[in-house]
């Protein structure tokens, strides 16, 4: 077993195979009993300098489940920052504050940069269109959850391939585990080669598809996203493509009876809410599994498991 | 022929010369190096006639020695280039430039949302294809190519 204890988490790369499965293991624990008090002499801190309500949320939960006292902000607009301080001044100050600081940032690289001047670890919660890395981790706990093993997997991911970044990270985590991808997304919004490149490069296979039918039979998982406007520069080409990639409970006739749905959230109308009521449907328990992946991240880092 | 080159471009008694420079990038490696602000003798030939490259351009600087970060730094916008150390009009060291494995501190990166483009930080890039010269960014992993370099100054 890898000693996580003092570890940066800015990457999905920055941990191996086994070490990914050492954290699920621990989540598990976590979600069979989750106030376990364990770092009641630590203080986290969590720097959100753009808005979060799910990846702040669980984080804060994850630390006072565990007993850790929680600094921090959620509006830079309040902070030094406003005068014009910058992150390494202020990141340099809160590693004085704090035993670990959870950072979003809308600046891309910001979490490396900040793990190189913080005195103790860092966990990116998100660097602009960069990584987010403990999304990808909570993803992989809720398909090993919903599946039994997460290896040799029929994935399917559908919506914005080009932009979003979970799916970015999920292809890089699932290439460890022989999975096969099954790639939905209207043509503006296809996977980019370099990601399907390295599909290629592990030997493994990916097909692409336009209509979310074509993958409903073969998925053991569909996982849905989300187009999001802001990653668009030209507002006409997000208007073309919204409604391309919508899940209703109809087209989910003829799936594998183990099949689950998820989606990183916070969902449009990507997912209609007649899907809710369908045993496929796990998103709300896959943003619930964040907050026990989050307390094995946190407990690991900080040497308490 | 050979005397007609020595007419053209003069030899120097002591400094670099940098010779095989692909024509479109003669004057880079000028700007790059800073030679435009060197004080001493910079001789500059291009669309020389060239045995191996059909044409080339070649600079000579005279007392002054590159650097090892220099030659990276040449590699990367010639990578064909060759580079000579001349002391007392005898080749010291001849070496044909490498494009290194990691350059720090030399070239901005491409996107705009890295954090290096809006904090004072050392750039750090990863060179992850040689031959088509991409380079990774150390801290928002994204890729800047040959066409998009731009150097964070001049050396």
């Amino acid at each position: 077993m890898s000693n996580l204890k003092g570890r940066n988490l800015i990457s999905i790369t920055d941990f191996s195979k086994e070490e990914y499965i050492q954290v699920l293991d621990i989540a598990e624990d976590f979600e069979k009993n989750p106030k376990q008090p364990i770092l009641s002499d630590k203080v986290v801190a969590t720097l959100f300098f753009e808005p979060s309500t799910r990846t702040r949320l669980s984080f804060e939960s994850a630390a006072n489940q565990l007993g850790a006292s929680v600094i921090g902000f959620s509006n830079p607009s309040a902070t030094s920052m406003q005068k014009g301080e910058s992150l390494h001044d202020t990141i340099t100050m809160v590693s004085s504050y704090s035993d670990l600081i959870v950072m979003r940032n809308p600046k891309e690289g910001s979490s490396r940069y900040a793990s190189e001047v913080a005195t103790v670890p860092v966990i990116n919660a998100g660097d602009g269109a960069n990584q987010h890395p403990t999304q990808c981790m909570l993803d992989l706990y809720s398909i090993r959850k919903t599946q039994g093993t997460l290896d040799n997997l029929q994935i399917a991911l559908v919506g914005d391939l080009k932009y979003g970044r979970t799916v970015h990270s999920l292809v890089q985590a699932m290439c460890n585990f022989n999975a096969t991808f099954h790639l939905v997304s209207p043509i503006e919004l296809k996977l980019p080669s370099s990601v399907k490149a390295s599909i290629k490069e592990m030997g493994l296979k990916y097909y692409q598809y336009t209509d979310i039918k074509d993958i409903v039979p073969t998925a053991d998982i569909i996982y849905m996203t989300r187009v999001q406007r802001e990653r668009f520069p030209d507002p006409l080409e997000y208007e073309r493509v919204k409604d391309s990639c919508i899940l209703n409970a109809a087209m989910l006739n003829g799936c594998k009876p183990t099949m689950r749905v998820l989606h990183p959230l916070p969902r449009v109308n990507e997912i209609a809410t007649d899907v809710d009521k369908t045993p496929y449907a796990y998103y709300f328990q896959q943003a619930q599994n964040g907050v026990y992946v989050r307390q094995a991240l946190m407990a690991a880092i900080l040497g308490a498991r | 022929m050979g005397n007609k080159k020595e007419i053209l471009v003069s030899a120097i008694e002591n400094g670099t010369v940098i010779d095989h420079i692909p024509t479109n990038a003669t004057y880079q490696v000028i700007h790059i190096l800073g030679l435009d602000k060197y004080e001493d003798q910079v001789l500059i030939g291009n669309n020389l006639d060239s045995q191996k490259y059909i044409r080339k351009g070649i600079v000579k600087i005279k007392n002054k020695y590159l650097t090892e970060e220099q030659l990276g730094m040449v590699a990367l916008v010639a990578p064909t280039a060759t580079v000579i150390f001349i002391k007392h009009f005898e080749v010291s060291r001849k070496v044909q430039v490498e494009i290194p494995d990691h350059v720090d501190n030399v070239i901005k990166c491409v996107n705009p949302a890295c954090i290096t483009n809006s904090e004072v930080i050392p750039t750090r890039f990863d060179v992850v294809d040689k031959r088509n010269l991409k380079l990774k960014c150390h801290y928002c992993e994204k890729i800047t190519a040959k066409d998009s370099i731009k150097f964070t100054k001049d050396m």
